[in-house]
């Protein structure tokens, strides 16, 4: 394994101002707060968290598409803010969720496959032609396809396009957000195979955003859990998945529903009070919700336990 | 008598058929799932059973009985009388059948008003009553407030509780948690699994989650192109499916522990096709990796064995049963 990391987050943060009303005063949403994490080259590290948790302004900060508030980002060991556009694009591309609204419905597939190619600005239109026809070959779609328009695709298919976009550069690392989320389960099964398969030829690197756990267990080498705007506990994923040991990491892979009759519905003993990124609870910011909560967890903050691989953020992980 | 019985159900809107010849049944006390991927069917169905399909859908059927009558001739009338009462609805986003310009407490308590004439504050203590019921720590507060100033999760549970409000018999709810988190639709699927056992009614749950069904259906019945193309317990579903359908679906769910990492999860080659009415053949022969000649005509539905259905030319029992 090479010693640098594919990415590298340092206390990264980000704070988005919401106005409510015209006299309201502005509420702050700290959607990152303060995370740090590596992730190996070659490796796909799982992100999984509730709705509103931050992922998404995560993975924006890491594709330099959203400035952070405080920390820095480094991909491929060099620091995202020093890097131009067009080389941080050959670097790392973003798959996301929404096939529908990503996609220019303007344009032709081929179209849009090539925009990554023409924005370098460098590349002759005989090149952008060979590489993109490359491209959409690789995912599974003929040329035919090529000339069509995104509302002439089936959801799966407009995924497979944006997946041709990401990699028509050749990057390193993709960033999928949700990739699978708007997905019918037998598509998302086509879609997941796929991305395994071009992985493993390509040897990229992935951060992989899901709010389905079994999605992550069956792709991520390495998991992190977010809530609130932090990551409360990453590991490599055999262990996570065996030995949980953040509450909110047990409560996350109780409510997986797996296929089996006759297990019934479990209580994940989380009560209902939701939370809520513009009033971060004082001490741990799970106490709340915690089942296991004690005296110290309102008040104290937890710190960061080594764990494995990773590290848990609960005073029941710390050392006595 | 069944609470619900639905046989050989119709809904065309134009040229697509939606609905091609349903049956099922939810009997007292019985969860019935309703499982498939987008655009089969499923939400359609619902809508022509509660008489409220889109303008153009036409509905046609050879019995559509609640609690024994058959409903396919009442007037709008009787139907809006039933609805919200004796058969309940909960749809998959809540805002559609929540009115942001009204509070939590006056929509729920508008429900057992109309259709009871129940006196204000009596109705406001069973709204109280059943936002306790469902898990709501303090009803007193959500009665107070407008929907947009819930989450998703309260919201969903504010549609169970006004779905509650006129002990209905027959729940019909449409991806009741598809929108939810997964810890808060863990809460929600056990708070009706057991609401349900305490009340005793009948719940039609539509999903395109399998594993929802696993955990939470009695009956299963599994559609595909607007129609059921398997029907068992759902113990006898998931231990002997028989439909190539319902097979290749559960082949494609990653399931903790089960499939390797990096091991291709199963799949269904190809997309749902559109039906035209008037269609011949297995819908499903496109994708289905057993498809032969006999597929082009008409399809049997045949018994897999007690309470088993299957729609499909392939012998009885010709996949064997899984390996436990
Ligand atoms: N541009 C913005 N302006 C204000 N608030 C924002 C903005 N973008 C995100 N937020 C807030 O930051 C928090 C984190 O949002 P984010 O989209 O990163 O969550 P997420 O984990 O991706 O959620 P989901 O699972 O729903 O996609 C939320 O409270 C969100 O409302
Ligand atoms: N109002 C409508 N007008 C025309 N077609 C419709 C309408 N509602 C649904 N359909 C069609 O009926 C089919 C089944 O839809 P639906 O029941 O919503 O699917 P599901 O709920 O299983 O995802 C789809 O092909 C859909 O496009
Ligand atoms: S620190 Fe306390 S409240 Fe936080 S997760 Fe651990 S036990 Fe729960
Ligand atoms: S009828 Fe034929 S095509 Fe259809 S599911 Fe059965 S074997 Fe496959
Ligand atoms: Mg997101
Ligand atoms: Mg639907």
């Amino acid at each position: 394994m090479s010693a640098v990391p594919a990415i590298e987050v340092r206390g990264l943060r980000r704070v988005f101002r919401v106005r409510q009303g015209l006299f309201a005063p502005p509420r702050h949403v700290v959607a990152v707060d303060d995370v740090s994490f590596a992730v190996p080259a070659g490796s796909v590290l799982g992100v999984v968290g509730e709705s509103g948790c931050g992922k998404s302004t995560l993975a924006r900060m890491i594709l330099g598409l959203l400035p952070p508030s405080a920390g820095e980002v480094l991909v491929d060991g060099q620091r995202l803010a020093d890097m131009d556009r067009r080389a941080r694009a050959r670097l790392i591309q973003p798959v996301f969720q929404d096939p529908f609204s990503s996609l220019n419905p303007r344009r032709r597939v081929r179209d849009i496959v090539a925009m990554p190619l023409v924005a370098q600005g460098s590349i002759s239109s005989a090149d952008i032609a060979r590489r993109v026809e490359e491209a959409l070959a690789r995912v599974g779609l003929s040329a035919e396809q090529g000339t069509r328009f995104p509302s002439q695709l089936s959801g799966g298919q407009r995924q497979r396009v944006a997946i041709a976009r990401a990699l028509v550069l050749r990057p390193r690392i993709v960033v999928c957000d949700e990739p699978t989320s708007a997905l019918d389960v037998s598509v998302q099964a086509q879609i997941l195979n796929l991305l395994a398969e071009l992985r493993r030829e390509l040897g990229l690197t992935y951060l992989f955003i899901s709010h389905n756990l079994a999605v992550v267990e069956h792709v991520a080498s390495e998991v992190a859990v977010m809530y609130l705007g932090r990551i409360v506990e990453t590991n490599e994923s055999e262990a996570l998945f065996a030995e949980p040991r953040h509450p909110y990491t047990r409560a996350l892979l109780a409510s997986v529903l797996t296929p089996e009759p006759g297990l019934g519905v479990p209580d994940v003993g989380l009560g209902d009070t939701m939370p809520d990124p513009a009033n971060v609870p004082a001490g741990c910011r799970f106490h709340p919700r915690c089942p296991l909560a004690f005296e110290r967890c309102p008040v104290e903050v937890p710190r960061t336990t080594p764990n494995g691989t990773g590290f848990v953020e609960c005073h029941l992980a710390e050392p006595a | 008598m069944s609470l619900l019985e639905v046989r050989n159900l119709r809904v065309t809107f134009g040229g697509t058929a939606a609905v091609r010849g349903i049956s099922l049944k939810v009997e007292k006390g019985e969860t019935h799932c309703l499982v498939g991927e987008s655009g089969c069917g499923k939400s359609v169905t619902s809508l022509a059973i509660m008489g409220l399909l889109a303008r153009g859908g036409r509905r046609d059927a050879e019995r559509l009985a609640f609690a024994g009558t058959d409903i396919q001739n009442h007037s709008e009338r009787e139907m809006s009388r039933l609805r919200g009462d004796r058969m309940a609805m909960i749809f998959q986003e809540p805002m559609t059948s929540l009115n942001p310009a009204y509070t939590v407490g006056s929509q729920m308590t508008e429900v057992l008003r109309r259709h009871r004439g129940t006196p204000r504050a009596q109705a406001v203590d069973r709204a109280a009553e059943l936002l306790g019921r469902v898990g709501i720590t303090a009803p007193g507060l959500r009665l107070g407030q407008y929907p947009h100033q819930l989450s998703g999760g309260l919201r969903q549970r504010v549609m169970i509780a006004m779905a509650l409000m006129c002990d209905p018999e027959l729940l019909i709810a449409d991806e009741p948690t598809t929108a939810l988190d997964v810890t808060v639709q863990a809460q929600i699927l056990r708070l009706l699994a057991g609401i349900q056992k305490e009340l005793g009614l009948g719940i039609l749950l539509i999903t395109h989650d399998l594993g929802v069904v696993a955990r939470i259906a009695d009956r299963v019945s599994v559609m595909y192109a607007g129609e059921v193309v398997e029907s068992a317990s759902a113990e006898n579903l998931f231990a002997d499916p028989q439909h190539p359908y319902t097979r290749g679906l559960l082949s494609c769910i990653p399931v903790p522990g089960k499939v390797k990492r990096d091991e291709p999860l199963g799949s269904i080659p190809g997309v749902v096709p559109r039906i035209p009415p008037g269609y011949v053949g297995c819908a499903f022969r496109d994708r289905c990796p057993h498809a032969h000649a006999e597929c082009d005509g008409a399809i049997p539905r045949r018994a897999a064995g007690p309470d088993h259905e299957v729609l499909c030319t392939l012998p009885a029992g010709w996949f064997g049963r899984q390996a436990a």
